[in-house]
């Protein structure tokens, strides 16, 4: 009997440490197969962020390190420049990458490191249990912004995929997300082209994944996914923000 | 001779630091031991400029000279720091071509040299620096002028090798 | 033997390292160590080897984090402040055991402080500037040939252990030229294969992880005694100290360390000319602390011990512990970039035997 579903050689057999209804997993399991598909098990190594995704290094078979909070794109930039032939990914979540991590994700795209970073945005911190981030929408409450985030005082979210689109050494740069099984599936071509381009040494690659967070947001994972619908996309548009090889025929 | 301990102090820009480089190689080129320390930071753009330099056929203690032996000064802020440096009958060398004062200390042996002048007789205000080094080397033993002039060859520009050697040789007579 | 150079202490580290095997540096330019970014800037890519400028000290840190992970030979360079940023990522690669080469030329502090040769970040290298129970070995040179020749066992020492290395010098030793020599040296230890690197499976069956997160806390606490297990071995094996003029009774014994220690030196010979006798503990290590250099010389001191720093009283400490109540122990120290001279040293010294004469 075929078999027409299995875990990606690329992930580990354990269970994870991820709330239920949390789309984590989904976007593991993209990378994964990505990683399975490309056949670079072997030479790929993998960054894991501080923040609910810090665990990522015992879920993922492919070498891994675990970073300092926010550093994840510097590891990132020592291990690809120590090793050149690796295929080296960071997987960050918005606290990590668009508050502490500003600085060094900004620059890791402004040099063009080739290398490939998953960017889980669900618009809060979850880890630490509910915090306001960077990308926590104006009028959200969180735990941190009780009377919903005022942007007079808290300022305003990051649109973080235009900004790093802006840069030059950034050679593709895509918002997706994972509400819908078309958005997934556009979610995971995205991401095997970020890794492809990658692999062709072309530069910088991002992947923003725009994700939800039912236990933080205090929802149901069908409200979660509603949520994200009707609030966040509109708030983070989804598409290409950056892609050098548009225009190419393939 | 042995031990020395030499300050030369002036304008960032008037090879301050590269007489000191020089005789420090030139030392080195005797075998004996050497340190050359600078002043740095800000104050190398612009403003003022010195370094320490120790030849010495024993080991070298602080790197830092507070009681030159000899010290060469290329403008009047310089001769302002450093003439009390100079250790009792030591030795002060005086650019007097850009130094509007007389020094105040009688317990030392001064040099006023107008290093500009010979400078720009040999060719180039740029070398007044090496017409000073011709005179402290000539004046101190610190070293010979023959390895002087092989650190010359060895660390400075060629195409300014014959010239700053002339200047060299002019400062030297001049300390005569 | 080779032939000796006129350097730079701050370039001799650069062509230290590249002597030594290391194949990334990840630098950020700062007051007074910034030569040795820009000597790797020139050298690194003639060999072969990677040059990188940070966008911080931060994440130059964890460019080292990232390299040394990947199983290479790295180093990074700053000054007292770049320190203090980059102490997160070191508490990250001691806790993750991973070896490097941390090159700290000091300024006077604290915050902004001064650009002038200082030693005051003494507490920050031996006691941890970040956080957690770790240690690193801290090298302190004051010859810019003994900071050639400890750059290279930096890296030796770095990979035997695991553990990152600090060679500490201040503005002093990093701005200095003096006459080097670059030895040809073959490592006598035994350096342990990296089979822990992460830079891609590579055929290997199980994956590997860097990591210093453990979040049960028996395992933390298991992995913290492991740590003070080879931190026990180190202090056995790697202590390094000179004693200088201890052959027969001192009145005094001077510890200094670096570039201060030679200006000690200075002081004791003006002092055997007025009939005093003073000895000089030189610790080569901060961390380990030579500690039994006062044991060996306890019974030849009359009058004491003093520890003379360009700080406010921070070695000291030390002494105290490893003088452990023996013998009084007095203290010296200039700050902010204040060099003590050797009269001003040997001043300090009368005052003391002769107050106790």
């Amino acid at each position: 009997m075929a078999i027409v579903f299995e875990r990606p050689k690329a992930l580990l057999d354990v269970p994870t440490h991820y709330c239920p209804g949390c789309t984590h997993g989904v976007i593991h399991r993209l990378v994964a197969e990505v990683i399975d598909e490309l056949g670079i098990l072997d030479k790929t190594v993998g960054v894991a962020p501080v923040g609910c995704s810090v665990l990522a290094y015992d879920y993922f078979a492919c070498d891994m390190y675990e970073a300092a909070h926010g550093r994840a794109p510097a590891v990132a930039t020592g291990i690809k420049r120590a090793v050149p032939d690796s295929i080296v990914f960071t997987y960050q979540g918005d606290g990590d990458l668009a508050a502490i991590g500003t600085a060094e994700i900004v620059h890791a795209a402004a040099r063009g490191e080739k290398i490939t970073t998953i960017f889980v945005n669900n618009a809060i911190y979850g880890m630490t249990g509910g915090q306001m981030a960077p990308t926590t929408l104006p009028g959200q409450v969180t735990e941190t912004s009780p009377y919903g985030r005022d942007v007079n005082v808290a300022g305003h979210p990051i649109r973080v995929s235009e900004m790093i689109a802006t840069l030059d050494g950034a050679v593709y740069v895509e918002r997706v997300s994972v509400d819908s099984v078309p958005n997934i599936i556009k979610a995971k071509k995205a991401i095997k082209k970020a890794f492809e381009l990658q692999m062709q040494g072309k530069g910088f690659t991002m992947i923003e994944v725009l994700s939800i967070c039912p236990t933080n947001w205090g929802l149901s994972p069908n409200e979660a996914i509603k949520w994200l619908r009707d609030n966040m996309i509109p708030y983070y548009p989804l598409g290409v923000k950056k892609d050098i090889t548009a225009g190419e025929v393939k | 001779m042995p031990h020395q301990e030499i300050i030369f102090a002036g304008f960032g820009g008037q090879g301050i630091l590269s007489m000191g480089k020089f005789l420090a190689h030139a030392g080195l080129e005797e075998n004996l031991n050497v340190s050359w320390f600078p002043s740095y930071g800000p104050e190398m753009r612009g403003g003022t400029s010195n370094c320490s330099v120790i030849v010495s056929d024993e080991p070298i203690g602080a790197p830092l000279v507070t009681d030159a032996t000899a010290v060469v000064v290329m403008n009047r802020p310089s001769l302002d720091k450093f003439e009390r440096y100079v250790v009792k009958g030591g030795l002060l060398i005086i650019d007097s071509d850009l130094v509007n004062r007389e020094p105040e200390r009688t317990d030392i042996e001064v040099i006023k040299i107008p290093a500009q002048r010979i400078a720009e007789e040999v060719g180039s205000k740029k070398i007044a620096n090496m017409v000073l080094l011709g005179a402290l080397v000539e004046k101190t033993k610190i070293v010979s002028m023959e390895s002087l002039l092989k650190a010359l060859k060895e660390h400075g520009k060629e195409q300014f090798y014959e010239l700053n050697k002339k200047a060299l040789e002019r400062g030297a007579e001049f300390a005569k | 033997m080779a032939k000796k150079v006129l350097m730079k202490g701050n370039e001799a580290i650069g062509e230290a390292a590249i002597h030594a095997g290391c194949q990334c540096f990840f630098g950020y330019p700062i007051t007074p160590q910034t030569e040795v970014a820009a000597y790797m800037s020139r050298r690194m890519p003639q060999v072969g080897r990677v040059f990188l400028q940070a966008e911080s000290e931060v994440a130059a840190i964890n460019m080292v984090y990232g390299a040394s992970g990947a199983g290479v030979r790295v180093m990074t360079s700053s000054s007292s402040p770049g320190i203090s940023l980059k102490s997160e990522g070191i508490s990250y690669i001691a806790g993750a055991e991973l070896p490097c080469v941390i090159i700290n030329i000091v300024r006077g502090g604290p915050g902004l402080g001064g650009i002038q040769p200082a030693q005051s970040d003494y507490f920050q290298a031996t006691k941890g500037g970040g956080h957690g129970d770790y240690r690193m070995v801290v090298y302190a040179p004051s010859s810019v040939q003994e900071l050639v020749d400890l750059v290279q066992e930096a890296f030796d020492v770095a990979d035997q252990y695991r553990n990152p290395v600090m060679v500490m010098g201040d503005g002093m030793l990093g701005q200095m030229m003096e006459p080097v020599e670059f030895k040809e040296r073959q490592t006598t230890r035994n350096l342990p294969e990296k089979t822990w690197a992460a830079n891609g499976l590579r055929g290997r069956q199980n994956h590997n992880v860097i990591n210093s997160l453990f979040l049960k806390p028996e395992e933390l606490e298991a992995h913290n005694r492991k740590l003070q297990a080879k931190y026990a071995e180190i202090e056995k094996n790697e202590v390094k100290y000179e004693l200088y003029n201890f052959d027969g009774e001192v009145d005094l014994a001077i510890v200094s360390y670096g570039t201060l220690a030679r200006i000690c030196k200075n002081a004791i010979k003006m002092l055997e000319k007025e009939g005093i006798k003073v000895g000089l503990i030189r610790p080569i290590t901060l961390w380990p602390y030579p500690k039994k250099a006062f044991d060996e010389v306890m019974d030849k001191v009359k009058v004491g011990f003093i520890s003379i720093e360009m700080s406010e009283g921070q070695m000291v400490e030390d002494v105290k512990l490893s003088v452990n109540g023996r013998k009084p122990v007095f203290f010296y120290g200039r700050s902010g970039g204040m060099v003590p001279t050797p009269a001003e040293i040997a001043k300090k010294i009368k005052e003391i035997v002769g107050g106790a004469k």
